[in-house]
């Protein structure tokens, strides 16, 4: 066999197989980093969307800060403090944990608790006690029989 | 029984907050800036690219910084309160032409006068994010120290220029 | 002429209603009969002058009046039919419209289906159906009139391209039938409390009202996920929006109520609760209405408007809402107490699900107005989303799922919790045991998605056991016993959608020219290039995508990038391989150099589960509307009246 012909028997079947799509960010391991952080992140020109997805410039501008930051190896922490620092606290969709907040983040949980301490004590106050101690003994047997065949009516 | 009056308590309480709510804008972003240093920049001037401005060489003065651009439709509503007060000469302004096209925002200040003393440019929108713009125009006032004690998020009207503005500007010139 | 007889039909209704909403409420106090019967024909005529004024504005919508200034905000000529229709809701005011021509529907099928019901307490009901439709006819009277009329103009501003699509068609009008369906379950427990009188047959007169409007806004809250996921960003399909969120609360209260009505019926007890859960649930369909329109938040849905429609819609809370609390802090000490009860028992722990679901509403209230609180004390501004109601919502919700499979299974009014336990002992167990492992088979171990596996698994071997006992007993057909089921069991595949999309969502973001592949799981995305399309009222760019698995094709996908020509919107037409066990979801990115084009291919195992458990649940609830109960209590009051 002649050498081109081997050549071209080899090249034909690469140019028969498609090309695998290489990502469109330059490193992907960072961007999904960037997406992960952006996502908590608030777009300031935006009606209520979050960093990540926004299309808007500053969005874009920003995305593109954040990613150039932890190229030169920011942790996340200081990407978030580099970006309260300008624009406050309104940028988190995460709100921080301070004391105008305390009600935020504990409230449902001590509403929860409140709740169930007086559900627990409004029922012992009514009373747990049934009034069957009236009932003889085949009565009582007719109303676990009626009970078991209606117990799971609702 | 009074726990049942509690829902209704509650109720009028959200009602009052939800009043003043009505009075509020749930989109304008408070700037985390006022008090502290304006944020450093060396930017080159609009009317002479050679050259280069930064908040250093102000120092000893009362100045407004205001953001605007040539593609900003409301910077256009504030451009005649600003021509006003810089015929007035109370406090010089100073302008950041923020991602714009020089040409562009240099024949904007042709045809409609330029109420800057000196316009830097900032192409790119980096010193922006510094200053935590996120809507143009946006004015900043800046004392003798350096330090920015006054944040306006949109177009500066004559009200607020009197009510706001200057009154600060005329006690940080003392 | 259309538009003016539209705005007198509109005043016409505001009188009716105005009579509709006085003459019988006086009459039931006063016990006078003339007044009491004027109910039906005044909430009847009030509903046909609305959907008159329905159908001169939506007439003005099809023939392109552009002369009505909300036609030309709101459509084109080039917009296609259908969504001209649409575009007649599309607006705040015509939203508004939509609003009480809802309302007038409801209270027109309460006059209809309602013969086995006492006169007087038809009258207060229907009567305060027509308070609040007076409210909503003044305001638009007087603030959001649909008719105002403005110089002809060439052509309008185009309908929103994100609103140019089949759920528009059915999103809003599903949504606010429930919405507004609760304002029967809030007149009845208005009714109840004017009377005095709450007893069981009250509650089994309300259920199905309650339940029904339940459904609809289980729909329609589904309706407008699925919605959003297909056509806004990467394929979310929940964004804790305010928005979203206004129609999240009246159906965690809805949920509490359907329930907590259930055990008014059948022991007599929670009546205060019932009453004070069916003012809420209305009360938070009218928080909603005001949040959305009046500017006090931001968000995707929010309809532009001022705030001087905030300020009217605020007194109208106040009035209403206010009244109706003031009247329960007055009269629910009066209603009586029902049956005893343990404190393990089915009723307690129906309480603890009331509880549960009105902390779950509590946070998700507290997070959405946190930020307004924040601002108004002037304490600065706060941002609260996803990250903080999933935080909060997630733990509460959880123990919830996991004693909707306990309680069916409780006793009524005392539980026996060993024997219970011992019934209950192995099908936990194997839930536990199939959610730990599961995972792992099918990639990555998490403790969330257990968590989900083992909620989802604990309710269907619950149901089984349930459904298994009864058949035993030979208990015959109950449209109530099994649409709970059904509707537990809905919850259990929205859980697992949920669990598994969270937990193993895979996605890539690639550059790609023509021939290029992508593969995501073992499905590969070829590009088949992009070419210029021109649509009815846009053009753009379509894509091709061919898919294939394994070297058998699978589908061929278009996804879309449009410039719609009256507003000059850009705009992502995403496109979608749906399955029962993952979607194939792409979008079109930017257009980059030399002929490629940015694409976006995503994995998503189960997220049509999410949508499908709700309509597993809607279905429950209507299934069991139709429970003879239902139906044989009218002859029986027949015979007894």
């Amino acid at each position: 066999m002649r050498p081109w012909m081997i050549m071209l028997a080899l090249w034909l079947p690469l140019t028969a197989m498609a090309n695998e799509a290489k990502p469109v960010a330059a490193d992907p391991v960072l961007e999904q980093r960037m997406i992960g952080l952006s996502e908590n992140l608030r777009c300031l020109v935006c009606q209520n969307e979050s960093l990540a997805g926004s299309r808007a410039e500053l969005a874009q501008d920003l995305r593109q800060e954040i990613r150039e930051q932890m190229s030169a190896g920011k942790s996340d922490k200081e990407v978030v403090d580099y970006l309260t620092q300008r624009y406050g606290d309104f940028v988190l969709y995460k709100p921080p944990v301070k004391p105008i907040t305390w009600l935020l983040w504990f409230g449902p949980f001590a509403l929860l608790i409140g709740a169930a301490g007086s559900l627990y004590a409004y029922i012992k106050r009514r009373g747990n006690r049934l009034a069957d101690e009236s009932l003889s003994k085949e009565e009582k047997k007719r109303v676990e029989a009626l009970l078991a065949n209606n117990g799971n009516e609702l | 029984m009074k726990r049942f009056l509690i829902p209704l308590g509650i109720f009028i309480v959200l009602v009052g907050f939800l009043a003043v709510g009505l009075r509020l804008d749930p989109r304008e972003v408070p700037s985390p800036l006022i008090g502290k240093p304006a944020p450093d920049f060396s930017l080159a001037l609009l009317s002479d690219p050679g050259k280069q401005l930064s908040p250093a060489d102000l120092r000893g003065k009362v100045w407004l910084f205001n953001v605007w651009a040539s593609w900003c439709a409301s910077c256009r509503q504030e451009h005649e309160v600003l021509l006003e007060l810089s015929r007035q000469g109370i406090v010089p302004i100073y302008g950041m032409d923020y991602k714009d096209q020089p040409a562009a925002a240099q024949s904007v200040l042709t045809r409609f006068g330029n109420p800057y003393v000196e316009t830097v440019v900032d192409l790119d929108g980096r010193a922006g994010i510094n200053y935590g713009v996120y809507g143009v125009p946006e004015t900043y006032l800046i004392d003798k120290n350096g330090i920015i004690r006054y944040k306006h998020t949109g177009p500066v009207s004559p009200g607020v220029l009197s009510s706001k503005i200057l009154p600060l500007v005329k006690e940080l010139q003392k | 002429m259309i538009p003016e007889l539209g705005h007198m039909a509109l005043i016409l209704a505001l009188l009716l209603a105005f009579i509709q909403g006085i003459l019988p409420l006086v009459g039931a106090a006063r016990n006078n009969q003339v007044l009491v019967s004027v109910a039906k024909p005044a909430a009847r005529a009030q509903f046909i002058f609305v959907a008159i004024a329905f159908g001169c504005l939506a007439y003005s919508f099809l023939t392109n009046d552009f002369s009505v200034l909300n036609v030309t905000r709101n459509s084109h000529s080039r917009l296609p039919e259908i969504y001209r229709f649409t575009a007649t809701w599309g607006s705040h005011e015509g939203s508004m419209l939509l609003w009480t021509l809802i309302l007038g529907l409801w209270t027109l099928a309460v006059t209809v289906f309602s013969r086995h019901l006492p006169d007087d307490m038809v009258a207060r009901v229907v009567s305060v159906m027509g308070l609040v439709s007076f409210g909503f006819l003044l305001f638009m009277l007087a603030t959001s009139n649909p008719f105002l009329r403005m110089p002809m103009a060439m052509d309008g501003s185009d309908l929103n391209p994100l609103l140019q699509d089949p759920g528009m068609v059915v999103h809003p009008p599903i949504l606010y039938m429930g919405y507004v369906g609760f304002s029967v379950a809030f007149a009845f427990a208005i009714a109840a409390l004017l009377s005095g009188k709450l007893d069981a047959s009250w509650a089994r007169w309300s259920r199905p009202w309650t339940t029904a409007a339940w459904s609809f806004l289980t729909v329609g809250i589904m309706m407008g996920s699925w919605w959003a996921y297909y056509e806004l960003g990467w394929g979310g399909w929940w964004f804790w929006d305010p928005v979203e969120n206004a129609s999240l609360m009246p159906w965690l209260v809805g949920t509490a109520l359907i329930h907590s009505l259930a055990v008014t019926e059948k022991r007599g007890s929670f009546k205060a609760w019932t009453v004070f859960l069916a003012i809420g649930a209305f009360s938070l369909s009218l928080l909603g209405t005001f949040l959305v329109r009046s500017g006090v938040l931001s968000s995707v849905h929010a309809f532009a408007t001022d705030p001087t429609r905030g300020l009217f819609i605020l007194i109208f809370l106040l009035v209403v809402i206010g009244g109706s609390l003031l009247l329960f802090a007055f009269r629910a000490s009066q209603v009586g107490l029902g049956g005893r009860f343990a404190l393990v028992s089915r009723e307690s722990f129906l309480m603890v699900n009331n509880i549960l679901l009105l902390t779950a509403t509590g946070a998700v209230l507290l997070g959405t107005l946190y930020p307004l609180f924040l601002d108004a004390l002037g304490l600065g501004k706060i941002s609260v989303g996803p990250p903080y109601f999933n935080t909060v919502f997630v733990p509460l919700v959880a123990p919830l799922i996991f004693l909707s499979g306990i309680g069916p299974l409780a006793r009524w009014k005392q539980v026996n919790v060993p024997e219970l336990a011992a019934r209950l002992k192995w099908g936990f167990g194997a839930s536990v045991l199939v959610a730990l492992l599961l995972p792992f088979t099918l990639g990555e171990w998490k403790p969330t998605v257990s968590l989900g596996y083992l909620l989802s698994l604990w309710i269907v071997v619950t149901v089984a056991i349930g459904v298994r006992a009864r058949m035993r007993t030979g208990a015959g057909w109950s449209a109530n016993f099994y649409g709970m089921n059904l509707a537990h069991l809905g919850v259990a595949v929205t859980v697992i959608g949920v669990t598994m999309v969270s937990a193993y969502q895979t996605e890539r973001n690639v550059r790609m020219e023509v021939g290029d592949t992508v593969t995501v799981k073992d499905y590969s995305f070829r590009f088949e290039g992009v070419k210029d399309v021109n649509g009815p009222n846009y053009s753009g760019s379509r894509g091709t995508l061919e898919v294939s698995r394994n070297g058998k094709p699978v589908a061929t996908l278009h996804p879309e990038k449009r410039i719609y020509a009256a507003s000059g919107m850009p705009f992502t037409e995403s496109a979608i391989d749906y399955g029962l066990t993952r979607d194939l979801y792409t979008a079109l990115g930017e257009s980059l150099d030399g002929g490629a084009w940015s694409v976006r291919v995503f994995h998503k195992p189960f997220v049509v589960w999410i949508w499908m458990g709700a309509v597993l649940m809607a279905l429950g609830g209507l299934l069991a509307i139709t429970d003879r109960r239902y139906r044989a209590s009218r002859k029986k009051e027949r015979a007894g009246a």
